[in-house]
C-alpha cells in the first residue's frame, strides 16, 4: 500500500468510530446558522431575484468546508502533542509528501461530509438548488487548499495554545468578510480588491454560489 | 564481512540551552543486546531519536548494517523498530487496528499483514484482546502492544527506550523473557535503561553514559568482576561508603573491623556499585 493511504486510513478509521459525534458536531454550525440567518434574519431578504437561505447555502457550504478541512490542524496536534503518533510516522519510511497527502485528502474528506449534511439539511428546509460537477470540483479545491494550509499551520505552531490563533486570526475572519452571508458586490473597491485577490476561501465561496444558484 | 549492525561515530546534538551529546561513538554487533545505562537526562533517548530518525544530530555519522543512515533515511527506517518511553498508540484503535496501521505505514502486503498480527498477538499472548481498544488496556498490556507494533514489519534493528518504565516488579520480570526471546529469533537489539539490574539481565554489553558521554563500555560480567565480587557497605553518619573485594575472606576480614563502630553490610557487587563508582571518577 502507498504510504500516504496508510495515512488516510488511519484518520478513516478513526472517523468511522467518532461517526456519530462528528456527524452530530458537523451539523450544529450550519444549523444555527440557517435558523439565526436565514430562517429568522433573512426571510423577508431577497438578492438577486432568490431568497436569503439559497444565497446563504452555497456559502454556508464554503465556509463549513473550508473550516472542517482546516479542522485537521487540531487532529494533526492531538498526534503531535498529546497522543505522540505523529512520530510513529516520523520513524516509518513514509515520505513527508505522502504524510502530507494523506492528512489532506482526510481533510477534504471532512469537508466533503460536512457539505453533503449541509447539503441534507437544506433539503429538508425546502431550498431548491441545482448541483453540477463544477459545484463538486469547488468544494474538492476549497478543501484541498485549506486542509494543506491546515497541515502547515498545524506544522508550524509550538504548542496548542498557537492553534486557536491562526482560526482566530485568519479561518473566522475570512468566513464573516469573504462572501458567506453579504454579497460581496455591494462591498467598498478596498474590499473587494483585497479579498478577490489574497485570499481563496472568497474565490471558493463566489464560484460556488454561481454552480449552486 | 562486518557483522556490526550498528556503528554511531561521533554523534554531537546541541539544542538552543544546552549541549545533549558530546560526540558519542559505539558499535553494536549483529544479533547483540547492548544497553546504554545513565541517569535521566544523560542523553540516552536523544541517541535513540536520533538513530530512529526523529532528531537530526548536529553533527556526527552513524552506519547501519554499512549504509549511512542520513544518507538512506527511507531505506533505514524500514530495518529499525522503535519502542518508544511513552504509548504512542491510537487509543480510540482497537489492538489489532493499530498493528493493521503499522503495515500499512511499512509497506507491508496486507496477507503478510495478517499472517503477522495473528503470529505477534500469539507472542505476546494478547490474541484474545485483538478487538480490545488501547484505552480497554492496562499500562502492560499496552506495553506488550508497543513492542509488537515495532517487531510488525520485522526490523533488524530493535530500539527499546526505556520500555519497562513504570511497570511493576513482577511484570517488569515477565518482559525480559519477552524481550530474550526477541533476541533469540535474531534482532539486534539496542536497549536504553535507568534500571541497572535490567541491565545486568538482559545486556551483552552495557555502556554507561553520563552528561552526554559514553564513559565506559563493557559486559557486565567484566564490569562486575573487575571491580570485585563483594561489597561491603559501611554506614557513615552522612553516607553509606562501600569497598570492593574479590576474595570474600579478605571482605569477611574488614567486616569485622568496620562492625565495631559502624552498622555494615556484606552482599554480591552488582552493576549499580560499578556505574556508580565510574559516575564518582567523572564527577
Amino acid at each position: 500500500m502507498k504510504g500516504f493511504l496508510a495515512v488516510y486510513l488511519r484518520e478513516i478509521l478513526l472517523f468511522k468510530k467518532r461517526i456519530f459525534r462528528i456527524l452530530l458536531s458537523f451539523s450544529i454550525n450550519p444549523l444555527l446558522y440557517l435558523f439565526a440567518f436565514g430562517i429568522g434574519l433573512g426571510k423577508n431578504i431577497v438578492i438577486g431575484g432568490k431568497s436569503y437561505l439559497e444565497f446563504l447555502i452555497p456559502g454556508l457550504i464554503s465556509a463549513t468546508s473550508m473550516m472542517q478541512a482546516f479542522a485537521i490542524n487540531v487532529e494533526i496536534n492531538i498526534s503531535r502533542f498529546y497522543l505522540k503518533i505523529f512520530e510513529e510516522f516520523q520513524a516509518s519510511p513514509v515520505s513527508h509528501f505522502s504524510y502530507a497527502l494523506g492528512e489532506i485528502l482526510s481533510g477534504v474528506t471532512r469537508a466533503f461530509l460536512a457539505t453533503f449534511i449541509i447539503l441534507a439539511i437544506s433539503f429538508l428546509a425546502g431550498v431548491k438548488f441545482h448541483l453540477n460537477f463544477y459545484f463538486f470540483l469547488a468544494v474538492f479545491l476549497n478543501a484541498f487548499i485549506f486542509a494543506s494550509l491546515g497541515l502547515t499551520s498545524a506544522m508550524l505552531i509550538k504548542s496548542h495554545a498557537d492553534q486557536a490563533l491562526v482560526t482566530n486570526f485568519i479561518i473566522t475572519p475570512m468566513m464573516f468578510l469573504g462572501g458567506t452571508f453579504l454579497p460581496y458586490r455591494k462591498s467598498s473597491l478596498f474590499y473587494k480588491t483585497f479579498y478577490r485577490n489574497f485570499t481563496p476561501y472568497h474565490n471558493f465561496s463566489y464560484f460556488k454560489k454561481h454552480c449552486f444558484i | 564481512m562486518s557483522n556490526i549492525a550498528l556503528k554511531v561515530e561521533n554523534i554531537v546534538k546541541k539544542y538552543p540551552s544546552i549541549l545533549a551529546l558530546k560526540g558519542v561513538s559505539f558499535e553494536i554487533k549483529e544479533k547483540e543486546l547492548f544497553a546504554l545505562l545513565g541517569p535521566n537526562g544523560a542523553g540516552k533517548t536523544t541517541i535513540i531519536r536520533i538513530i530512529a530518525g526523529l532528531t537530526n544530530p548536529t553533527s556526527g555519522k552513524i552506519y547501519l548494517f554499512e549504509k549511512n543512515l542520513f544518507e538512506n533515511p527511507i531505506w533505514s527506517k524500514s530495518q529499525i523498530g522503535i519502542v518508544p518511553q511513552y504509548i504512542n498508540l491510537d487509543v480510540e484503535l482497537t489492538v489489532e487496528e493499530n498493528l493493521l496501521i503499522h503495515g500499512f505505514l511499512y509497506k507491508l502486503p496486507f496477507p503478510f499483514i495478517k499472517k503477522r498480527i495473528a503470529e505477534l498477538l500469539e507472542i505476546a499472548d494478547l490474541k484474545e484482546r485483538k478487538k480490545s481498544k488501547i484505552k480497554e488496556l492496562s499500562e502492560g498490556l499496552k506495553r506488550r502492544v508497543l513492542i509488537i507494533r515495532a517487531l510488525m514489519h520485522q526490523p533488524k534493528l530493535l530500539l527499546l527506550d526505556e520500555p519497562t518504565i513504570g511497570l511493576d516488579p513482577h511484570i517488569r520480570r515477565k518482559f525480559w523473557s519477552f524481550i530474550k526471546n526477541i533476541q533469540a529469533t535474531g534482532t539486534t537489539i539496542l536497549l536504553t535503561t535507568h534500571y541497572m539490574e535490567e541491565a545486568e539481565h538482559l545486556a551483552d554489553r552495557v555502556a554507561f553514559i553520563f552528561s552526554g558521554k559514553i564513559i565506559a563500555i563493557n559486559t557486565p560480567q567484566n564490569f562486575i568482576s573487575n571491580l570485585g565480587n563483594y561489597a561491603l557497605d559501611v554506614y557513615l553518619s552522612d553516607r553509606v561508603k562501600s569497598y570492593y573485594f574479590k576474595d570474600k575472606l579478605e571482605a569477611e576480614k574488614e567486616l569485622l573491623k568496620y562492625s565495631k563502630d559502624h552498622f555494615v553490610s556484606l552482599r554480591r557487587v552488582s552493576l549499580e556499585d560499578v556505574f556508580l563508582n565510574y559516575i564518582e571518577k567523572n564527577l
